[in-house]
């Protein structure tokens, strides 16, 4: 089985995911399109990890899964401090830094 | 071999259109139920690959825990649960998507050049591969350092995270 397979299946959820980030207004759905491509680069790890027959990539996709669930704590906790002092969840009204 | 191939393509298949889900769907709810199918797809990519400890921890930890977290905070910030696009996405998203669909061009393209022919080997001595003990081994032998560092930086996010939140 091609490797490609799996690298373009997860080159095409990272762009996905990418595109998520920039387009989306709503900040919980700028993290869901985050953890997208977190989750293309442990295809990858796991990808390689068969690959080369080597477990390191696959004990790297275990701590990458460890730092997004982290990352979804902060995350969520931000857009929870966000909402309640802007009332909106919209990452467009958080401009006060704006000259 | 081929039905490895043919399960591949209907994971994948449902992966892509659940990916588009998660970032084009006018209903919040309905992106992190598609969430939950595109990282579903993904631990069966995992049993593919022959990483089930891997795909094991993707269920429990992406699907039960950081999905009921996004669930979570939908419900908190009260986002729209009615059909209202237009207010989910700003105004910049045709430029993102010819930035998204340029970048996937060029990564396949050099993706495609260079593994080129390599085949994902299943031999025999792989199925150990994956296996818990073997990644047991590998974490408490070769990452003991990467692993309590991660440990602690996780206690420290989720303290972070309630003294954010904390109401005061």
């Amino acid at each position: 089985m091609p490797i490609n397979y799996f690298l373009v299946l997860a080159a095409f959820l990272f762009c996905t995911g990418a595109y998520g980030v920039m387009a989306r207004r709503n900040a919980v759905l700028v993290l869901m399109s985050v953890e997208l491509m977190l989750n293309a680069v442990n295809l990858n790890l796991v990808a390689f990890s068969t690959h080369l027959q080597d477990v390191s990539g696959q004990v790297f996709a275990l701590f990458v899964i460890t730092i997004a669930a982290a990352e979804v704590g902060i995350g969520l906790a931000i857009v929870l401090l966000i909402y309640r002092n802007l009332r909106s969840p919209d990452l467009d009204q958080v401009e006060q830094l704006k000259g | 071999m081929w039905a490895q191939e043919v399960a591949f393509w209907i994971i994948a298949i449902a992966m892509a259109g659940a990916a588009i889900g998660v970032v084009r769907s006018s209903n919040v709810v309905h992106a992190a139920l598609y969430l939950v199918v595109v990282l579903a797809g993904s631990a069966a990519q995992y049993i593919l690959l022959l990483a089930e400890f891997v795909a094991w921890v993707q269920v429990l930890i992406y699907i039960g825990a950081i999905v009921v977290l996004f669930l979570f905070g939908i419900m908190l910030t009260r986002a729209p649960m009615r059909e209202e696009s237009g207010k989910l996405d700003n105004n910049q998203w045709l430029a993102s998507g010819v930035v998204a669909l340029f970048l996937f061009g060029v990564l396949t393209m050099f993706l495609v050049d260079a593994f080129h022919g390599d085949e994902v080997k299943f031999k025999d001595s792989l199925v150990q591969l994956g296996s818990t003990n073997n990644i047991g081994s590998s974490i408490f032998h070769d990452y003991v350092i990467p692993f309590e560092v991660v440990s602690m930086l996780l206690l420290a996010a989720l303290v972070g995270a309630v003294a954010l939140a904390r109401k005061d």
